[in-house]
């Protein structure tokens, strides 16, 4: 019953915080950051998105899902095909209804390791489980995060950097936090990333900011796994339809010289 | 009035089709005048995209599944897994886009160079019905992905109709399917918005049938008045439309590769959720002006008139003023009484025009911003600027604005302009 009116209470702090964002969303821009996906040559810095995934992996995934993500495409980080399998086969997902045809057993569903061709296994059931196991707030799915916000990835690390002491004056609703660029300031997400919250195999140093930006990049290619190829084709693309265009017009130009 | 043809298969073919003969006619010889600047472009450019959008679409509809609890994530899949899928999806949103531009700048050379004048007012009235029509298909495409946009636009556009007098909400109801926008509203605006195009197709077919019967205006207005105003359509006006094409293509393929979103709103890449109203609902930007005008009907001003509240609410106005902006320009050949086609002879309503242009740019801008404040007021006097253009200005200019001498035939404006 406690934590009903507990659930109650922040779900009512949520919605006043989304209530009064209509006003205060445009006020805070996010200050742009450099990424290697940015300009026409943009590309993905392999090394930064196998960071951001061990941040995901150790940070993010303990609430959030990324649930457009397979293990398979792990691949694409630079992760060899060995080590996805082995990175899959560390989590558990619900198995298909066994002989019998049951999918649960005493209530709880049966798992099975999972295998390259699952999503990336979701650390919910589902959205009801997620906001009782969160003070009732939500915590989105990921995957798209960059391209589903303003700001996109200079949008997400400006939010995961800008956990602050409340100005003074400045009410905060039970249970939540002061984010000087989440939409009405009050966010139900407690600052995620502590200093050497992690250990990075390449000897990065793991400061919150580096952390940030490596989960950013990592978000950047959640959302869209095309943009190198995209960006390259464009390029060969684009140089020559300049060409094509600019012979058009000489031809153009000659056949209309008799034109008077 | 067949051709005989060398050659004999077309020859074959076209004693018994004569449709060789009649491409040639329509394609190839067709006469058209020689001064028509790159205005006239834009034509030939909406047809290419128009079949650009179908052959990117029915690729799509054959991966994307019409069901609100699949569609977002068939949409992702399209990106994600299925070959080339991103591409075929980002030139079909993108398109979208550049379809509206080319329309917007094909309307606009019309105004200017008052193409609607007779004998062409049903080409010009067949083109509001396409603009109509595409309006309608990019509306329910636009649902498809079952983003937030996409439901809480369908769910207030859909609402408009509940101002309709004693059936509103019966309609509103038969639209959905339902009592709410849902899996049979999805399902069904994917079903309209693979007929539409078609009906957008035959309808271009009877435009180009009235274009192709009194031949394209040009920027002296003046009509063709013999073979020295003309030159082939194959190959002068081939070329120049190939060179406008490899323009115009560079401009979309650059959106497409390197700023796909670019047009696109974010929420939209959130799952549609009926329990979460997006802190500001805006259509596609090209709804934008129409959607300023909505907006704009205050809802004291319908005490002024008195009697009026009983008759219609504020939100009805809207309704009515947004749908008749463009159901006006339909009749936009009578209003203009001015015997003087081109702008470029009429020296008061070329000022006109422009300022009818940014108007129109301007209701854009507020169109995009919170209805409040400043923009609402800006908002609403460029509405009343737009009505006031179209049904005082015009007719009034039609009347009594001193036009400029008109050059004695196409060669001879032609002439005129290389002496210079």
């Amino acid at each position: 019953m406690k934590s009903t009116i507990l659930a109650a209470i922040a779900v009512c702090a949520l919605s006043i915080a989304g209530a009064t964002s209509a006003s205060a969303a445009e006020s805070i821009k996010a200050p742009a950051q450099k990424w290697s996906t940015d300009g026409v040559a943009g590309h993905f810095d392999r090394a930064q998105l196998k960071r951001g995934w061990q941040i995901y992996k150790s940070v993010c995934a303990a609430c959030h899902s990324v649930h457009q993500l397979s293990y398979r495409n792990l691949v694409d980080l630079g992760f060899s095909e060995a080590e996805a399998k082995a990175i899959a086969a560390g989590d558990n997902v619900p198995a298909g209804p066994n002989d019998a045809g049951e999918t649960h057993v005493d209530g709880q569903p049966i798992m099975r390791p999972a295998l390259l061709s699952d999503k990336i296994a979701a650390p919910y059931a589902n959205a009801k489980a997620a906001r009782a196991a969160n003070n009732g707030a939500f915590p989105p799915d990921l995957s798209l995060m960059t391209k589903a916000r303003k700001g996109g990835a200079d949008y997400v690390h400006a939010l995961l950097t800008g956990y602050k002491e409340p100005p003074a004056g400045f009410q905060l609703q039970l249970g939540m936090n002061y984010n000087a660029y989440f939409p009405g300031y009050q966010i139900a997400m407690p600052a995620p990333l502590v200093e050497g919250a992690v250990t990075y195999e390449d000897g990065t140093n793991a400061t919150i900011d580096q952390m940030s930006k490596d989960v950013s990049a990592f978000l950047i290619w959640s959302a869209e796994p095309e943009l190198e190829n995209r960006k390259r084709m464009g390029i060969k693309i684009l140089a020559f339809l300049l060409v094509f265009t600019a012979l058009l017009f000489a031809l153009k130009r000659r056949i209309w010289s008799d034109v008077h | 009035m067949a051709t005989e043809y060398k050659n004999p298969v077309l020859r074959w073919i076209d004693y018994r089709l004569p449709i060789i003969s009649m491409l040639e006619h329509s394609a190839v010889s067709y006469p058209t005048p020689k001064n028509l600047n790159y205005w006239w472009n834009f034509g030939s450019l909406a047809g290419i995209v128009l079949v650009i959008m179908i052959a990117t679409g029915v690729f799509l509809a054959m991966q994307y599944t019409p069901h609100t609890m699949m569609a977002f994530d068939s949409v992702e899949r399209i990106m994600r897994d299925v070959n080339y899928g991103w591409l075929i999806r980002y030139l079909h949103v993108n398109g979208a886009s550049m379809f509206f531009i080319i329309v917007y700048i094909h309307m606009f050379r019309g105004m200017y160079y008052g193409s609607y004048k007779e004998p062409r007012e049903l080409l010009w009235i067949i083109g509001v019905l396409i603009f109509l029509t595409m309006m309608a298909t990019a509306f329910v495409g636009y649902t498809l992905p079952w983003g937030q946009m996409s439901f809480w636009g369908a769910t207030v556009i859909t609402n408009l109709f509940s101002v309709v007098p004693f059936v509103g909400d019966w309609i509103v109801q038969w639209l959905w399917g339902g009592f709410s926008v849902d899996n049979p509203t999805l399902n069904r605006f994917f079903a309209l918005h693979y007929l539409l195009p078609f009906i957008i197709f035959a309808l271009v077919f009877l435009h180009l049938w009235a274009l192709h019967t009194h031949k394209s205006n040009n920027p002296s207005g003046v009509e063709i008045k013999g073979d020295k105003d003309t030159i082939p359509f194959h190959p002068y006006y081939t070329i120049k439309d190939s060179f406008g094409l490899g323009v115009f293509l560079l401009i979309y393929l650059g959106f497409t590769f390197f700023a796909p979103n670019f047009f696109g709103e974010p929420d939209n890449y959130i799952p549609a959720d009926p329990l979460v109203t997006p802190a500001h609902i805006v259509p596609e930007w090209y709804f934008l002006p129409f959607y300023a005008m909505l907006r704009a009907v205050p809802d004291n001003f319908i005490d002024v008139f008195g009697i009026l509240p009983i008759i219609i609410s504020a939100k009805a106005a809207g309704v009515v003023v947004m749908f008749g902006s463009i159901i006006l320009l339909i009749f936009l050949p009578w209003l203009d009484t001015s015997k003087v086609r081109s702008a470029n002879f009429r020296p008061v309503f070329k000022w006109f025009f422009w300022l009818f242009l940014l108007n129109c740019l301007m209701l854009g801008y507020v169109g995009g911003q919170p209805a409040e404040g400043a923009m609402l007021t800006i908002g609403r006097l460029c509405t009343f600027w737009y009505f006031f253009h179209l049904l005082v200005v015009v007719p009034f200019l039609g009347k009594y604005e001193r036009t400029l001498p008109l050059p004695e035939s196409i060669s001879a404006a032609v002439m005129a302009k290389e002496s210079k």
